[in-house]
């Protein structure tokens, strides 16, 4: 529960956890915003120019319609001058600045010594750390300061990976693996969204990138690497059976038990885990008993159907999801 | 003299209502007919959008389902783009290029009409899905493997539909390039084209090789969908990409398509009302062919998050900030005639300012998306969304709301009210800033496009909500000129023929214009011919004398393409029914095609094959020359 209250603080309650593309909390995300606020200034100067000409143009002397018109000076050179010539040096300048500012934003995974696999799916993301068999989902951890290479990909439409306050977005192609560097200054927890449409549950595709020290993240993924903890007494016993005795299994995994399905999320530990459906409700108790048993009215359409169960079968199958720490 | 126009009013004189109705072939009735089915697709399309922007209001909106929601945002872009923008725009050009080039009617008179009867055959078939509750529901950009995957029919609407409105507008296209290459009144040489009919030929172009790239994308997608092909799969050999290169090939072009026509009737306002010519017109027009042309090389820009190299990123980040070059001409072209002239200012004139303002907070936008990593970060965000409202709404729409105040006196030959006109041009102007200057903000604070809904505490309510504000706002001011244009056709006091003291010719003649448009074809010898008033007093002389009255039957001339010296007279086609047999034969295909009916679609072809027969047999010995 510590670190759903963390996200509680953190995150969903909005002190400053959002996904802002202008709340800087790497390089990347610096370089990409001081570009916006270069473009800003410039673009509010070019409005303000073209708005005083335009003042000018209509206030300084108004006409009738009754009133001869005149041949006047075409106005050539002042259009070549203000319309090309003018442009073409700003432009110049921000082609420039583009060009700089690609390296710093662009993956140079040479450098990277870490990496994680991300892929999305309708609607969750999968992630797994295959250096070191760790599997979680719609959570990334990252150590603060370490650049990690972010291999994304997707097993069935096209989904876009975004976490503003670390990153530019990176789409998640089905065939293809793209890459991106997330190298956090520092520790937090930064909100991220699926950014490509891909299909009902498009608004409820988003994750939370966990950046924390060094040490923290080592024990973090030994941790998420071993297998489920085996039921400590008869009752969790009774709420493994419930779940390898249902539908749960041909779609979740478990590592450490029978159930092996790879459509839905992976459950190894999901006690560990801050929220539940890709960040669409908080994890906790209750929240988990309404999703198990009727996810369709969280998120209508999800590839999740809903479960009947028994009270007492229910609170045996959660006190073991609870266990899964 | 009025012995020729009676001979003219019998040549031209029109058959009974009914058959008018459904064989016209006149430019200016399938030009109001194209403005009004136009118009009614964009109620439509502005319903859609007050229901999405009441869903999204407050966070965690429970008004829409998101099945619907999906179907809402992807109709919307449909039609505001397919079905709204482009045969608007279609319906100004259909109207007033014959008539500011001087001409009786277009190149093809049966083929625009063959146009219009295919653009509302389409619409109707797209609209149809959303009456089974199974519309397009996968965005105006349908995305492949999630559109090639798709159960249902609704993707079949989208991939067959659009196949079927490419016809019309590529017809439409090819019409509008021989008409104002091949139809100008004598002297007016190229230098001397109205800005509007430079606007259309660029657009024309863009259509002609542009909208290829669409059906044949579409054509992928319906043969993967229905006939088991796999374009789009990685696994089969295919590639998502393929789907997106094509789209946008099309899809960048399109944006120029639906922006140049617009700027066009901005430049023909800003002379009129500034009492002067317009400024720099050489480079206008230059900037005008130049912007239809870059806007070929820039598509990847829509492109930059899918991982593609960065060499080939870069030279399309240059060309997209290239683009910006001829859109700064006509905007400084534009402020150095008000500069140098003596504003009148006047509804259209206003819509037209307005016009300035939101174009060029919409084109420096615009500019940032080429800054490669700017666009990968707010890409697919509300900061998009912001943008290219800012472009689309303001650089077209607007345009669109002044051109239909300053031609609706020529086509109703009535006038609005002037008050009701300032105060919907104060609420639209208003309202559509209030409904997308917010999205920009939202999009900076990471809102995704195309959600929904959206949760609460990521500082996104205050924006949605002045958003839908503004949208109401906006939605007032359009019901306003709805009502100010229908009370101006049917209590509106009459305009007379010239009430702007227009440059172009079109105001050289009466309004409404006469089937025949002019009495005696104009002479032209300046790129205001209007403003020539000897030149206009010579052509009532050569009325009179019967010099280029052309009365023998539908007549107008040809001239060349570059100078426009008098080549020949040309007899125009007349009211023929099978424009509009060829077009319900196709209809009767797609809705085999759409039904997987393999009889009815084959009993299309033989209907469209029997039609064709029809539309080229010679019915009348005059008919061979005709075709």
């Amino acid at each position: 529960m510590g670190a759903t209250l963390t996200l509680a603080a953190f995150g969903l309650a909005g002190c400053g956890g959002g996904q802002s593309t202008l709340v800087v909390r790497s390089d990347a995300s610096g370089r990409i915003d001081s570009l916006w606020w270069v473009m800003l200034v410039g673009s509010a100067i070019v409005v303000a120019v073209v708005l005083a000409l335009l003042a000018l143009g209509l206030l300084r002397r108004r006409g009738t319609p009754a009133e001869e018109r005149k041949q006047r000076r075409p106005g050539t050179t002042f259009v070549a001058i203000a319309g090309v010539a003018i442009p073409s040096v700003v432009l110049v300048a921000l082609f420039a600045l583009t060009v700089d500012a690609l390296p710093k934003t662009s993956p140079n995974i040479d450098k990277t010594k870490l990496s994680v696999d991300v892929v999305g799916r309708q609607w969750f993301w999968d992630v797994s750390y295959p250096a070191d068999g760790a599997r979680t989902a719609n959570e990334i951890h990252i150590p603060v300061g370490v650049p990690v290479d972010v291999r994304v990909t997707s097993k069935d439409v096209i989904h876009s990976l975004w976490v503003p306050e670390l990153n530019r977005k990176v789409d998640a192609i089905p065939g293809r693996t793209n890459h991106v560097v997330f190298d956090a200054r520092t520790a937090g927890i930064y909100r991220g969204q699926c950014a490509e449409f891909c299909g009902l549950q498009h608004a409820h595709m988003a994750l939370y990138v966990v950046a924390e020290p060094r040490a923290d993240f080592e024990r973090w993924l030994r941790r998420t690497a071993a297998p489920a903890p085996p039921p400590a007494n008869a009752d969790l016993e009774r709420g493994q059976q419930v779940l390898l005795g249902s539908a749960c299994e041909y779609c979740h995994r478990i590592a450490g038990t029978n159930a092996s399905g790879t459509v839905g999320p992976d459950l190894t530990h999901l006690a560990t885990r801050m929220t539940l459906g890709a960040a669409t409700i908080l994890n906790g108790r209750g929240n988990l008993a309404g999703w198990i048993l009727d996810p369709q009215h969280i998120k209508p359409g999800n590839k999740m159907p809903g479960t009947a169960l028994t009270g007492p079968d229910l609170q045996s199958l959660l006190d073991y999801l609870e266990s899964l720490r | 003299m009025a012995a020729n126009v009676e001979r003219l009013e019998r040549a031209w004189a029109e058959p009974g209502a009914l058959i008018t109705a459904f064989a016209t072939v006149d430019h200016k009735k399938i030009g109001v007919r194209y403005l009004t089915t136009a118009t009614v697709f964009f109620v439509l399309a502005g319903l859609e959008a007050m229901v999405m922007r009441t869903q999204l209001a407050e966070p965690n909106g429970r008004l829409l389902s998101p099945e619907a929601y999906n179907q809402l945002f992807s109709m919307h872009g449909i039609t505001m783009i397919f079905l709204f923008v482009t045969p608007m725009l279609s319906g100004f050009g259909n109207y007033l290029v014959p008539l500011q080039i001087g001409a009786r009617d277009m190149a093809f008179p049966r083929m625009n009409a063959f146009g219009y009867w295919v653009f509302l055959a389409a619409g109707l078939f797209i609209y149809s899905s959303l009456l089974i509750g199974k519309a397009p529901d996968n965005g105006w950009f349908n995305y492949a493997p999630l559109s090639s995957n798709a159960q249902g029919t609704n993707i079949d609407f989208y991939g067959l539909g659009l196949i079927f409105l490419g016809i019309s507008t590529t017809a439409g296209a090819v019409n509008f390039i021989v008409t104002i290459f091949r139809l100008r009144a004598p002297g007016m040489s190229l230098n001397r084209i109205p800005l509007f009919c430079w606007a259309v030929l660029a657009t024309s172009f863009s259509i002609v090789f542009a909208v290829p790239s669409l059906t044949a994308d579409c054509l992928l997608l319906e043969l993967s969908r229905k006939w088991g092909f796999h374009f789009f799969e990685k696994a089969t050999g295919g590639d998502p990409l393929l789907w997106q290169h094509l789209f946008w090939i099309f899809g960048h072009p399109d944006v120029y398509i639906i922006f140049l026509p617009a700027v066009g009737i901005v430049s023909s306002i800003v002379p009129v009302f500034s009492r002067r010519p317009m400024a720099a017109y050489h480079l206008v027009a230059l900037a005008t062919m130049a912007t239809g042309f870059l806007g070929f090389g820039v598509w990847v820009h829509h492109m930059f998050a899918v991982g593609l190299p960065q060499v080939t990123m870069t030279f399309f980040a240059a060309a997209s900030m290239a683009i910006a070059i001829p859109s700064g001409i006509q905007i400084f072209a534009w402020l150095a005639t008000i500069i140098g002239g003596r504003p009148v200012i006047r509804t259209p004139f206003l819509f037209v300012v307005g016009f300035i303002v939101v174009f060029v907070i919409g084109g420096l936008s615009g500019v940032m998306f080429a800054v490669i990593p700017f666009d990968q970060q707010v890409t697919d965000s509300y900061f998009v969304v912001a943008h290219f409202h800012y472009v689309l709404f303001g650089g077209a729409v607007f345009p669109i709301f002044a051109g239909v105040h300053y031609w609706l006196p020529k086509i109703t030959g009535r006038m609005f009210s002037e008050r009701a006109g300032v105060a919907s041009f104060w609420l639209v102007f208003v309202g559509f800033n209030l409904t997308f200057f917010p999205m920009h903000i939202a999009g900076l604070l990471g809102m995704p496009r195309r959600v929904y809904t959206y949760p609460d505490h990521m500082g996104w309510d205050v924006l949605n909500l002045l958003s839908t504000i503004g949208g109401f706002v906006l939605a007032a001011g359009i019901l306003v000129i709805l009502a100010n244009v229908l009370w101006s056709v049917r209590w509106g006091p009459p305009a007379g023929d010239d009430p702007w003291d227009g440059n172009t010719l079109e105001w050289a003649t009466t309004s409404p214009p006469p089937p025949y448009n002019f009495p005696v074809i104009p002479v032209v010898r300046s790129a205001d011919p209007n403003w020539d008033r000897e030149d206009r007093s010579a052509d009532a002389r050569r009325l009179e004398h019967g010099e280029l009255v052309l009365a023998d039957g539908h007549e107008t001339v040809s001239t060349g393409e570059v100078d426009a010296e008098l080549e020949r007279v040309l007899r125009m086609p007349t009211d023929s029914p099978w424009p509009l047999a060829l077009a319900l034969s196709l209809t009767v295909l797609f809705v085999g095609l759409i039904a997987s009916s393999n009889l009815i679609a084959w009993v299309g072809v033989g209907l469209v094959l029997a039609s064709l027969a029809a539309w080229h047999y010679p019915w009348t010995p005059h008919e061979e020359e005709l075709a």
